[in-house]
């Protein structure tokens, strides 16, 4: 086996030094009769050549979104991700590292981290951000939990323009928390007064920017009006590359803001891994769930870098830790990490240009079509379109003729037949001019 | 003209290397590297784009406006800001990474190679299911092998994680007791458990009853039956354990949890050690996560992103949460809403999306690559280093659970404790960092909590023999030093060949800065 580098001389020796004389011998602690004399029946050892064959007829089997014209968001999207960006993160000091719990031997992992979350709070507008979370939906639910720790109160109010997978998580998070959850109807035109739903027992209200149907609004009023009643703005972004264009969250008074990072460095990958970016006020840092990196010096009074604050995590606190939660998602924040720093500020804010241009020009395309119509009169990059009859059948026959067309809202909301015409349509600037000429007449000739 | 015998200089001075200051800071490789918030500026970037049709904005006014501060490099200054972080980083790929309970093994290349084929990489979750069938089949296969592996009729793929997983298995069995209408808030936990365990049992709502370990490091069944009752919804055991021992009374606890209308979850981080040789189903198990991160050799990448699949007893597989994978014909479904569940009874949804892809396609290569005869192979190789490694230090590394029972193999891990320590000066602590600078990463330290000073070192099954006598060597090596205590140095001031001595990590907690902010510009002296 070309990953094992003991022969069976060595492990004759071994067994040796050991003084036992076969390798059952160490595992006598084994119940009787549980020691398996023969592996499980599957397969067996197999060359590199015959594994990749076997995974390669697999992943012929799915459609590749760079193969078609692909217009498919709600929560993930298609970006380029520069190559720089996915040879560094394979390079095996980052890749085959462990959590830096020895700073000293750590200090690459211990930097980029530092760096991120710099980054991360200065794209959010908050004071400060961790080292990441699983993604953005487990974070969206870890930030209602720490809304009601700060608050000591238990019921979150949930925007109807909250991504479905985000508030089923949250709703899943809070059942079994004990503590409620109340959950607007879905708000496709955003029309929605999320104000009006916060009372003195509100521990935090969660809202989308953009929704998930893609509407923008100012934010400002829904904080003043949570902060009035001793409640907290909790903001979730799914498509994190709007921040280069729109205001953003922390500037209209949002308390908490969570994010879905994969739309920077990171691929589509079937849903996962992501990154979860978590940030808030420097007041509120203590109940913050997640890993942290904070400067310090070392013995030389060298500047150097340390995982911090720890007392807040379970491998310290246990059953008083803030959240269960013990990994970060490390190397989708590398590959965030790098590629916000290959943008710049200049280079993101041009990015989400192109990504709202190109989406305006779809909108305006689709718009034309005899039977659609654009429900949104504001948005990014992703949009809401009505169709004539069933949202998920046109895009089943847009995906035999060759586009993937955008997600049916059926297929989050399934049961809301109200909106089983609609369908959430993304452009990005992977985009071509083609693309969406090629998806317009596809639509029109499935209709 | 005479010639000069002497040559070229090739024995390096006599001056110690740390005395040398130089103009840059850097010490030959290792360069001091700057944020990129002092390198960088907002106006460079490191990427150019296309052009953009021509649009009228619809942001709705709220377009940003003032500076977000972010700097940018071009791709030649990227390229060496991160390689030079790097260099600053131990690495499995560098050198032997014995942390106790991580499992630190190699992660091949060929699995980085299939989790970035097109048709795994750039496919989207919510495509239509249509288009991705290859990827439902491989969940499928992956969950095949989970299964077979563990003896367990179901799985859930979704958790993102080890805590992840624990959090699902033990919502599985909440969501069950509650179906029975059976009202249960009590949840058994060792002391020797992972700090997940508690912090999980405690979020659900569960009140925490510690179940103290038998002299030999394990749990006797006659402690879970002492602690057991009515009131009792699960205990959350692991094993092998985390003083690296095999629980040899689980079938007998896990009768006892079961007589008593409680559920056995298992704790399966160190389920590599058993892969091929023993299936928790047997056992008596009614839940296990299973770090794909540590067993199935994903990377660990700095600290994630895992994967926590849970493994569920009959009992519990109906209450596994969305999404799940229904053969339908020929065809796969991935059911990813209530309402279309049938008579399974999902507790909910962990995460958006269904899991992680990226890193079952990993998984799933390792397992195919090694097959059951080399994963077994695997297990068996690993204790048998575990053990190696024991053999070879117990005579200067004293052992916790001493006594008539205390000498006994382990498992994939060996524990050490600090009593061979005691009025030389020298702590676990510097023990490992003097490691440090030997060129190796230390082990597990203070971990598990209930052994002193505790030090717990997992080789795994892929170092070659001669690896494991060069650590085995600096081991010995260091533990005489500590015992002469001739030079206290080599472990009070250790590291002294790292990029970094040793950090303040009191200054870090006490005055945190989380975050780069430009320097306040000082106010001129009058």
């Amino acid at each position: 086996m070309r990953y094992l580098p003991l022969d069976e001389a060595d492990r004759a020796d071994m067994l040796a030094k050991i003084g036992v004389k076969a390798i059952d011998d160490l595992f006598a602690d084994v119940p009787n009769g549980k020691l398996l004399k023969t592996p499980p029946p599957l397969a067996k050892t197999q060359s590199e050549i015959a594994v990749e064959r076997e995974i390669g007829r697999l992943a012929a089997r799915n459609v590749a979104a760079g193969s078609v014209p692909f217009f498919v968001g709600a929560g993930a999207y298609r970006h380029h991700v520069p190559a720089s960006v996915d040879h560094l993160i394979q390079r095996s000091e980052f890749l085959t590292s462990y959590t830096p719990y020895q700073p000293e031997i750590t200090q690459g992992t211990l930097q980029y981290l530092f760096e991120f979350q710099s980054q991360v709070a200065l794209l959010t507008g908050m004071d400060v951000a961790n080292a990441s979370m699983y993604d953005g939906s487990t974070a969206c639910g870890e930030a209602v939990l720490m809304a009601d720790r700060i608050t000591r109160r238990k019921k979150a109010v949930l925007s109807g323009g909250l991504h479905p997978h985000y508030r089923v998580v949250t709703e899943t998070l809070a059942k079994w928390g004990d503590a409620a959850v109340t959950a607007l109807p879905p708000d496709p035109n955003g029309k929605e007064d999320a104000a009006a739903a916060i009372d003195g027992e509100t521990s935090c209200i969660v809202v989308q920017y953009p929704s998930v149907y893609g509407n923008i609004r100012d934010l400002k009023p829904i904080a003043d009006a949570a902060h009035a009643k001793g409640a907290l703005l909790v903001v979730v972004v799914t498509e994190v590359v709007a921040l280069g264009a729109l205001k953003s969250p922390g500037e209209m008074g949002a308390d908490i803001v969570v994010c879905e990072g994969q739309s920077i460095g990171n691929g589509l990958n079937f849903g996962g891994p992501y990154v979860g970016l978590f940030a808030t006020r420097e007041k509120y840092v203590r109940q913050m769930p997640g890993r942290l990196a904070g400067e310090t010096v070392d013995a030389e009074g060298k500047r150097g870098y340390v995982l911090t604050l720890s007392t807040r995590e379970q491998h310290i606190r246990r059953e008083k830790a803030t959240s269960n939660i013990c990994t970060n998602s490390g190397l989708c924040a590398l590959a965030f990490t790098i590629h916000m720093t290959l943008l710049g500020e200049a280079g993101l804010r041009r990015l989400a240009v192109l990504n709202h241009a190109n989406a305006c020009d779809l909108a305006d395309r689709l718009s034309k079509i005899k039977g659609v119509s654009v429900l949104n009169s504001t948005f990014f990059n992703e949009f809401t379109i009505k169709v004539p009859g069933k949202a998920a059948d046109v895009i089943e026959k847009l995906a035999a003729n060759g586009v993937l067309g955008g997600v049916p809202v059926s297929r989050l909301e399934p049961d809301q037949p109200d909106l089983a015409d609609l369908i959430l349509v993304a452009s990005t600037e992977i985009n071509t001019d083609d693309d969406r000429a090629v998806f317009a007449t596809a639509l029109k000739e499935v209709l | 003209m005479a010639m000069n015998t002497q040559g070229r200089p090739t024995a390096p001075g006599t001056t110690s290397s740390t005395e040398i200051q130089t103009y840059t800071g850097n010490r030959g490789l290792d360069h001091e590297e700057p944020l990129i918030f002092e390198i960088g500026d907002t106006g460079r970037t490191g990427v150019d784009l296309p052009d953009q049709p021509k649009a009228q904005s619809r942001l709705g006014g709220l377009e940003r406006g003032a500076e977000i501060g972010l700097p940018g490099l071009t791709e030649p200054e990227t390229m060496r800001h991160y390689v030079r972080l790097s260099r600053k980083n131990y690495a499995i790929d560098s050198g032997l990474y014995p942390l106790g309970s991580c499992t630190m093994k190699h992660n091949p290349r060929l699995n980085e190679k299939m989790a970035r084929l097109p048709g795994i990489g750039d496919i989207h979750p919510l495509q239509p299911q249509s288009t991705v069938q290859g990827a439902i089949q491989l969940m499928e296969r992956l969950a095949h092998y989970l299964m077979e592996l563990t003896g367990m009729p179901a799985v859930a793929l979704s958790p993102k994680a080890g805590a992840h997983g624990e959090l699902c298995g033990m919502l599985a069995i909440k969501a069950a007791h509650e179906a029975k209408g059976s009202k249960r808030d009590v949840v058994l936990v060792p002391d020797s458990a992972h700090g997940t365990n508690p912090a999980t049992a405690a979020f659900m709502g569960y009140r925490v009853k510690s179940i103290p370990a038998m002299a030999d490091g394990t749990v006797s069944a006659e402690a879970v039956r002492a602690a057991i009752g009515p009131d009792v919804a699960a205990i959350m055991l692991t094993n092998p354990n985390t003083c690296g021992l095999f629980e040899r009374e689980i079938v007998e606890i896990a009768k006892v949890v079961h007589e008593a209308g409680a559920y056995f979850y298992c704790d399966g981080a160190n389920f590599n050690a058993i892969v091929g040789k023993v299936r928790p189903g047997d056992l008596g198990v009614d839940a296990m996560h299973i770090n794909l991160h540590k067993t199935f050799s994903t990377p660990h990448g700095g600290g994630g992103p895992g994967a926590g699949p849970v493994v569920l007893s009959a009992a519990l597989a109906p209450y596994a949460p969305l999404p799940f994978i229904r053969k339908d014909g020929d065809k796969l479904a991935l059911v990813e809403d209530a309402g279309a569940a049938g008579d399974a009874k999902p507790f909910g949804r962990l995460t958006a999306f269904h899991g992680q892809m990226g890193m079952y396609v990993r998984a799933l290569t390792y397992m195919l690559s090694h097959g059951t005869d080399g994963m077994r192979q695997a297990s068996e190789d690993a204790v048998l280093s575990a053990n190696y490694v024991r053999a070879n230090l117990k005579d200067l590394m004293s052992q916790p659970f001493g006594g008539p029972t205390g000498d006994r193999p382990c498992m994939h891990e060996v524990l050490f404790d600090d009593a061979w320590l005691k009025d030389t000066g020298v702590t676990t602590l510097d023990f490992a960092k003097a490691m440090i600078d030997e060129g190796y990463h230390p082990m597990t330290m203070y971990f598990p909590l209930v052994v002193h000073g505790a030090m717990l070192i997992e080789p795994t099954e892929s170092e070659s023999k001669q690896s494991l006598d060069q650590f085995i060597g600096t081991l010995r090596f260091l533990a005489n030093e500590a015992r002469l205590g001739n030079d206290k140095t080599r472990f009070k001031e250790a590291p002294m060949l790292a990029p970094r001595r040793r950090l303040d990590e009191t200054r870090a907690a006490r005055e945190p800065r989380l975050r780069w902010r430009p320097a306040t510009p000082k106010v001129a002296a009058e």
